[in-house]
């Protein structure tokens, strides 16, 4: 939220790690990245394949499965506790109760052999202490809540009988059956085609709007958050590298790792034959890390410092923009590539 | 890109059905799948033509079709003059070494047994006669054509990033300089970033080789960006067909519009200012197709006559097709 600076926020997390111990060596997935969350916020995390963006959710639901990840230094403060500190018991108790999650893929999310309706009431049955029927009552007032034609006959329906944009509302209302504080959204909509895409983005904004919740929206692709969300960060290798309100990110980007990313979309608005801004090269291996800026090989920019020194995440003009780069006082006056 | 240009392949009436068998030991097929009902276009040489819908539109089996992988139900294929739907399997054969396709999956469209040197000259070991040394040279050229280092034909698929691949995908599709590539889908699994670096390639090849593309995705601002004209399909048929720019500014089907305004703009404030047109409902199954036009189900502006009556695929301006009453 705008006001954001007075507010107590709803989650504080501070240098998480996360790692993975392969047969290859130690994967660095996170790497100790900071940042809070408001309540009502509506963060947007983006960023490529590899860039940490689900570990890093996955690590505050504490579903990183250990061995072979690890969780090695980190803390995620979430209603005045520790989560990495919880039991798997109490941590239970957490997961769908306060912070619910939202898939990408809804076929593999929801279990083929009970009907939806049974999976939705299961939830409440367990969290709120509900009898079956008060629970399926609930349960049709939810799948009407996230625009299900016909929710009374479809409570007994199986996945299989759902389209695919039915099966991820289907996953909003049973992640919002237990009023969540927290919805995490994990690439939502990318198995989806784009006319169902719109519809699960209105739904989700309209939610957020009526429960109050804070939404965190994770995706590779920086158009469908610009419309969204209040803030975002935009990651690379396990690292935060530029983090700000919306509309400084899209126009003062200073990250040339962002600036990339926004040259590699085509313009609503672009010239016939205008040429795309594509970005060199590959992301780093996260088994062997550059010792500098994760974005050397593939920065127009680079220099020798950034060879040798990690920038750290430093504070821009503009309130709540951060950006982890050397040179981006000079780059803003190239001008965006 | 001129309209002028030569033709360089006609879709006429072009229908393809897949029968669907029902029951597990009888073999009755009494229901089809309209996966293409009807379709016509053209495309002219040199151009990039865009083919975008939703899942089950029918986009890829037209794509499919076209190369005869798939043999229409009815309909015609003129390919540069001939009718492709008339040939033999051994005539077509030599046909095709002017017609090659790009797959989306770069995992699965090429064989992990094989190396990068022996993927990208199979079709010239099919098509052509050239020794083992020309062959060799010829690979090489082919991998610094795409921006692939030439000492890369031993290494194995799994060796290459999922952009690589693509390239790799796209070299053995230009091996035996073909007049038509299609490229099916074949950014969508890749990165936001390796997305643009494989549309910059793919652009720079055409505008080099003179290559003629059909596009077909379902990413649309991609698809504008790289088209020159585009057709908008649905449930089977072409809903409407116009250049990049009519298409986008003036579309006049409203699936054309609402599909436009569905795109994400990278732009908060254009974003915010844009008003949707949010579609109810999903797309009914291809089995079972609404009567009248396709879209009735889901369409904001449908009257009565929608229901009974397919509309007319027309031509309301010039180098403008659309299917709608209210166009």
């Amino acid at each position: 939220m705008t006001n954001g600076t007075a507010m107590k926020p709803l989650m504080e997390i501070k240098n998480l790690t996360t790692r993975f111990y392969t047969q290859d060596g130690v994967v660095n997935a996170v790497n100790g990245i900071s940042y809070t969350l408001d309540p009502g916020e509506i963060l947007g995390v983006v960023g490529e394949s590899g860039c940490g963006k689900s570990v890093h959710a996955l690590s505050i639901m504490r579903l990183i499965q250990i061995p072979p990840g690890e969780i090695p230094a980190g803390e995620v403060f979430f209603g005045g506790r520790d989560l990495l500190k919880l039991s798997e018991r109490e941590m239970r108790m957490v997961r769908g109760h306060e912070i619910a999650m939202v898939f990408q893929d809804p076929m593999s999310s929801l279990n083929p052999v009970y009907t939806v309706g049974f999976q939705i009431s299961e939830a409440l049955m367990l969290h709120k202490k509900m009898n079956r029927s008060q629970a399926k009552v609930r349960a049709i007032e939810l799948l009407n809540l996230v625009g299900i034609p016909e929710a009374t006959k479809r409570f007994d329906n199986y996945p299989h009988q759902f389209s695919g944009g039915m099966r991820q509302r289907a996953m909003i209302a049973m992640a919002l059956s237990c009023e969540p504080k927290l919805l995490i959204a994990d690439e939502p909509t990318t198995a989806l085609d784009v006319t169902i895409q719109a519809q699960i983005i209105n739904l989700v904004i309209r939610l957020q709007e009526e429960l109050g919740m804070s939404v965190m929206w994770i995706t590779h692709d920086l158009g469908i958050v610009a419309e969204m969300v209040h803030r975002i960060n935009v990651m690379y290798a396990g690292f935060i590298i530029e983090r700000g309100f919306v509309d400084d990110i899209y126009n003062h980007t200073l990250h040339p790792y962002t600036m990339g990313l926004l040259g590699s979309l085509p313009s609503i608005d672009e010239a016939p034959g205008t040429k795309l801004i594509s970005i060199p090269g590959l992301p780093p291996d996260l088994i062997a890390l550059p010792e500098g800026c994760p974005f050397f090989a593939r920065c127009t920019y680079r220099v020798e410092q950034c060879h040798q020194e990690r920038p750290q995440l430093e504070n821009a003009q503009e309130a709540g923009h951060t950006v982890a780069c050397w040179r981006w006082r000079e780059i803003q006056g190239f001008g965006v590539a | 890109m001129n309209s002028e240009n030569k033709v360089l392949l006609q879709v006429i009436n072009l229908k393809k059905y897949f029968p669907v068998s029902r029951g597990l030991f009888t073999n009755r097929q009494t229901r089809y799948v309209k996966a293409v009902d009807d379709v016509s276009f053209e495309v002219f040489d040199g151009e990039t033509l865009g083919l975008v819908g939703e899942t089950g539109c029918g986009k890829t089996t037209v794509a499919r079709t076209i190369l005869q992988l798939y043999r229409p139900t009815s309909g015609n294929i003129i390919f540069d003059g001939i009718d492709l739907t008339s040939l033999a399997e051994n005539e077509l054969r030599k046909i095709r070494r002017r017609m090659q396709m790009i797959f989306q999956d770069p995992y699965a469209s090429l064989n992990p047994r094989m190396t990068v040197g022996n993927i990208i000259s199979a079709p010239l070991d099919v098509h052509t006669d050239l020794g083992g040394k020309e062959k060799q040279d010829k690979v090489q050229d082919l991998l610094r054509l795409v921006g692939l280092n030439p000492d890369f034909v031993n290494r194995y698929p799994h060796e290459f990033s999922g952009g690589q691949r693509q390239r790799i995908g796209i070299a053995r599709a230009l091996a035996l300089n073909p007049d038509l590539v299609i490229c099916d889908e074949p950014i969508s699994s890749l990165d936001v970033s390796i997305q643009a670096q494989v549309v910059n390639l793919l652009e720079e090849l055409q505008d080099r080789l003179g290559l003629t593309y059909i596009f077909v995705a379902h990413d649309l601002s991609m698809v504008r960006h790289i088209s020159d004209r585009m057709v908008v399909m649905y449930l089977g048929k072409v809903m409407e067909l116009a250049d990049r720019n009519e298409i986008y500014l003036r579309p006049r089907h409203p699936y054309t519009r609402a599909l436009m305004s569905a795109v994400p703009i990278p732009n908060p404030r254009k974003a915010r200012d844009r008003q949707r047109i949010l579609l109810k409902g999903d797309i009914p199954s291809p089995l079972n197709p609404p009567n009248g036009c396709n879209f009735n189900t889901r369409c904001p502006m449908a009257q009565a006559i929608c229901f009974n009556t397919d509309p007319e695929y027309r031509e309301i301006e010039p180098r403008h097709y659309v299917a709608c009453h209210f166009a």
